[in-house]
């Protein structure tokens, strides 16, 4: 990587931390922290479904592990959430590998990974569900006491700096992972995973390499959701819901790029406030917007919006 | 874990058997899709959805009995689905794995959200003057509604049967099924023959929606709580086996009702899950004999 690779990053991130000079009001803050945290989200699936294409549909396991961690830790035991963070971006990479360690052992791929994937996210939810230490069905709410020591912040702004700072270190990770020999034998394995073993690429231990950093991001992602809401159950944590909307974003944006799932997260959720301004709040509208642009993208090779809007103007 | 009488396990059985019935009838419809286009169709549970708001419409409505509800909407829904088939699946995956399964996903999101945006998320079920009625038999009582669902199941699993193995429809779709280029050679149309297994896939969601909106209810996300539970099926029964979905759907009835009593409601949906996970790690072929 030199230095040249990160001025686009650069760029990304100082224009982005102009923001809050200009956008005060709250809602509008709330927004942009919320964008963020999908983009995270997104930033992890990318990692394993972009540059790997090992398409999961069970990234909530991450986020909810993370999630989960980080709170019951600050909660139950005054681990401090800092540390707390921590640990549950490691537990997130840990339930990872071990999942990844299991499908790919056992030659899971294509839909087949997804499937288990998403089973798995389903077993976590059950039971958080149903355990006592995560709240159960109540849910698990982290003491409001703002203070900087507790990861609490008095403005929303400094929470849209930290999670603008985790955005663009997830970016420079991204892009050091596309200039290492990791990424590029991970690359391989996605494109044909037979020819890379044969030119002695050791596929398991890429794609594990893959799925613990990808679950660390998205496991980030969680961890900063629960600082930032203060509140999780098990359909918030281990939902399909952040499933989707992590997988959605890259496949929208560009999956295998640095800047896809960033753009495809601002571009998403953008979209959908813009129509709840124009048509008012109806429930599941955004999704239905989202669903119908997942067709389209894909419908149009090579399957991302960038290449849909130039489709678009060809044919004019 | 509790230990219970004989007679309530016996029944906890039974009543697992009735629904497992129903689940297989879900399943066939993804198994003969799979069979045939070798397409992992994610959008079913969400279809399923959408058969269910249609039996309660037709119900709510037209004042149709959901069993009566059947004759209108497994037609609608064959359609249905041969539409989808034609005009959204088939010309976004050009045959690509993953390109089906992100088309099948948002799919199933923008069903999923058309029906909440209509429907809301309040959850809606018929009041029939049957749905709480028993059948006997011996010391254990059955729900009404649930045997006839058993019975409605196997009857449309025979009928799939006779029009698979006896019909030349259901020649094309054997033949599309094992070599596809060698039925196109011989004048099959193929995207034809896809599209009509896909809108018989639908119509069996349909039959099931019927059968299971006396004793169930209905809300935009209902068709997820079956989605994984067909999955399952149909990896136990393996890929592709129509006798494998509906044996996978009567174990699985019964796993799920046994893991209900012993692990109570909350817990009891993790057996299912497990089972699934474990197939998939260890058996990927399935436990009847394979034929993916």
């Amino acid at each position: 990587m030199t230095g040249r690779d990160l001025v686009p990053i650069a760029i990304f991130a100082a224009v982005a931390a102009l923001l809050p000079l200009f956008v005060t009001a709250g809602t509008w803050l709330n927004f942009a922290v919320f964008t963020l945290i999908i983009c995270l989200a997104a930033q992890g699936w990318n990692i394993l479904g972009g540059y790997g294409g090992q398409y999961s549909f069970g990234h909530a396991a991450f986020f909810g592990t993370a999630a989960y961690a980080t709170a019951i830790l600050q909660v139950r035991f005054g681990v401090s959430p800092y540390l707390g963070f921590g640990i549950g971006i490691a537990a997130a990479a840990a339930v990872g590998w071990v999942i990844g360690a299991l499908s790919f052992r056992s030659g899971l791929r294509g839909s087949y990974f997804a499937l288990v994937t998403l089973a798995f996210a389903e077993v976590f939810r059950v039971l958080a569900n149903a355990t006592e230490i995560t709240g159960g069905a109540a849910g698990i709410l982290i003491k409001l006491d703002v203070r900087p020591e507790n990861f609490q912040f008095e403005s929303r702004a400094t929470f849209y700096w930290v999670a603008l700072a985790l955005v663009v270190v997830a970016l420079v990770v991204t892009r050091a992972l596309e200039r290492s020999r990791l990424g590029a034998q991970l690359v391989a394995v996605r494109e044909n995973e037979n020819a890379a073993r044969a030119l002695g690429v050791d596929a398991l231990s890429v794609k594990l390499s893959a799925i613990a950093l990808s679950a660390a991001i998205t496991g980030a992602s969680g961890a900063l959701y629960a600082q930032y809401f203060l509140y999780l159950d098990s359909t918030i944590a281990y939902g399909t819901w952040i499933s989707v909307e992590a997988l959605l974003a890259p496949i929208i944006g560009g999956a295998g790029t640095v800047f896809g799932p960033v753009f495809g997260g601002i571009v998403l959720h953008s979209l959908s406030e813009f129509t709840k301004t124009l048509v008012g709040r109806i429930p599941g509208l955004d999704l239905v917007i989202f669903g119908v642009l997942l067709i389209l993208v894909v419908r149009f090779p090579p399957r991302d919006l960038p290449s849909l809007i130039r489709h678009w103007r060809g044919r004019r | 874990m509790p230990s219970y009488p004989p007679e309530i396990v016996a029944e906890a059985v039974l009543n697992g058997l009735l629904t497992g019935a129903v689940y297989g009838l879900v399943a066939l419809g993804l198994t003969l899709v799979y069979g045939v286009l070798h397409i992992i169709n994610f959008a079913h549970g969400a279809l399923l959805t959408m058969a269910m708001y249609a039996a309660f419409v037709a119900w709510q409505v037209f004042g149709l009995d959901p069993y009566v509800a059947i004759l209108p909407l497994v037609p609608l829904f064959f359609v249905l689905g041969y539409a989808v088939q034609r005009l959204v699946i088939m010309p976004a995956s050009r045959g690509e794995d993953s390109n089906i399964l992100l088309v099948t996903l948002g799919l199933s999101i923008v069903i999923e959200n058309v029906m909440l945006a209509i429907f809301r998320s309040d959850t809606l079920s018929v009041q029939v003057p049957y749905a709480m009625e028993v059948v006997e038999l011996g010391p254990m009582l059955l729900g009404f509604p649930r045997v006839v669902g058993f019975g409605v199941a196997f009857l449309v699993a025979l009928v799939l049967f006779v029009l698979l193995t006896m019909t030349d429809t259901g020649r094309a779709i054997r033949a599309v099924a094992k070599e596809r280029t060698g039925a196109a050679l011989v004048g099959i149309d193929v995207k034809h023959v896809y599209a009509v297994t896909f809108g018989i896939g639908t119509a069996c969601l349909a039959v099931a929606a019927c059968l299971l909106l006396p004793f169930f209810y209905v809300n935009p996300r209902v068709g997820n709580a079956f989605v994984l539970v067909a999955f399952t099926i149909v990896v136990l029964g393996g890929m592709g086996s129509v006798p494998g979905a509906l044996l996978g759907g009567l174990f699985i009835g019964v796993v799920e009702s046994l893991s209900g009593l012993y692990l109570g409601d909350s817990l009891g949906q993790i057996g299912i899950f497990i089972i699934f996970i474990l197939v998939l790690l260890f058996r990927p072929t399935g436990l009847f004999g394979a034929k993916a």
